[in-house]
């Protein structure tokens, strides 16, 4: 091209510099540059991802911890409670002197202290139809911590309708599973999921209780599966679900099918409607045109 | 047939505890019932009402969802493991 650089330059047309780590980031992350799959490319690659984790608790705290450490450059995090001193048995984010805090806050500080490279976005809000599509717009990667039923299938059909992958765990007592929703290439939560249990069949951490470190591994395991997402790594849980049982030390697998006749990522399913859902969490019928 | 069937946290208070146990049957509908008859209340946890498989609860034999498969007339072969798995969603 004639006049080369700087014509193109000075012409005001789009150019960007080489991005570079700094010598900072060299040291930082230095054990993923010796990785060839993941080198100083997957690294810059990391410090430009997003990802969104929904709840600061017990799952969402060793997968922020990790995400952050392994420098994903942005984490949103969501969240409505505050911290609470029977949070602290597993959820590591959080520690006594935040007892009070809003668990974004208390999150955000953890983060920031551990690395400064990540940008953290708070949500201190509940998670809810209204405002699903605005917060999780522009994200690479979903981690779904969340602990309902009803909230599960809200994040499912908005994720498919943004396209956005979304790293599943979820635990009850002794139990935990992990599996990758990446739209439309695999199956989605109702295709694993149809309907779910009646409350009296699906206690709460809260109402069931959780030993301590499981979250820590299932949790753990998401933030791995985030980042294999992220960069392409080998096979994530995308058609599998990982079933873990910390009683027997035992880890399965199992085949996760797309179901044809799945009412969200079908082939015959209708419009996604994103609106709130009852215990039934069925999905909502295409609303008519006013 | 024996067959070794997994028995998820939430159903062991049925089992005494214990997360493994071994019926005779040779499709999962048959496990399912010879389950409740060493371990009664089982049934009614895994089949609604019309005697089909809950829709939040996914039973695998070996690595394959039945739901997939024959249902509850999937056969199963010598050897297989039958897994209850249902969902929970606790965080």
């Amino acid at each position: 091209m004639d006049g080369g650089f700087n014509r193109w330059k000075d012409g005001g047309k789009p150019w960007s510099a080489p991005r570079t780590l700094s010598a900072e980031q060299r040291n930082r992350y230095h054990r993923h540059l010796l990785l060839p799959e993941v080198g100083e490319r997957g690294q810059q690659k990391l410090l430009d991802s997003k990802v969104l984790l929904l709840g600061a608790g017990g799952l969402g705290s060793p997968a922020a911890l990790y995400l952050a450490a392994a420098g994903v450059g942005t984490l949103g995090i969501i969240d409505m409670d505050v911290v609470d001193a029977s949070n602290l048995q597993r959820q590591v984010l959080h520690n006594v002197d935040r007892i009070g805090e809003r668990k974004v806050d208390s999150a955000k500080k953890t983060i920031t202290a551990l690395n400064p490279d990540v940008t953290v976005a708070t949500y201190d809000v509940r998670l809810g139809a209204d405002n699903i599509l605005d917060i999780i717009d522009g994200y690479d990667v979903i981690v779904d911590g969340t602990d309902n039923f009803p909230t599960r299938y809200l994040v499912n059909d908005a994720s498919l309708l943004k396209r956005i992958p979304v790293v599943h765990g979820s635990i009850f007592r002794f139990e935990g599973q992990v599996t990758v929703f990446d739209p439309y290439h695999g199956p989605c939560y109702r295709c694993l999921v149809p309907e779910p249990p009646p409350p009296e069949l699906a206690p709460s951490c809260a109402e069931a209780g959780v030993l301590g470190v499981l979250p820590g591994i299932v949790g753990s395991i998401q933030g791995l599966e985030a980042i294999k997402v992220l960069l392409g790594l080998g096979d994530p849980l995308v058609g599998r679900l990982l079933s873990y049982d910390a009683l027997e030390e035992s880890f399965r697998t199992f085949k996760v099918r797309r179901d044809p006749n799945c009412p969200a990522c079908g082939p015959n399913a209708g419009e996604i409607v994103i609106a709130e859902y009852d215990e039934l969490c069925m999905p909502h019928p295409r609303q008519p045109a006013a | 047939m024996r067959v070794t069937v997994r028995v998820p946290t939430q159903l062991r208070s049925l089992t005494g505890g214990v997360g493994e146990v071994e019926v005779d049957g040779e499709t999962v509908g048959g496990i399912i019932k010879a389950l409740d008859e060493a371990h009664p209340g089982m049934a009614e946890r895994l089949l609604d009402e019309d005697g089909a498989l809950r829709r939040f609860v996914n039973v695998f034999v070996a690595d394959e969802d039945v739901r997939f498969l024959e249902g509850l007339d999937t056969p199963i072969r010598p050897g297989q493991v039958v897994s209850i798995v249902p969902a929970v969603a606790g965080g």
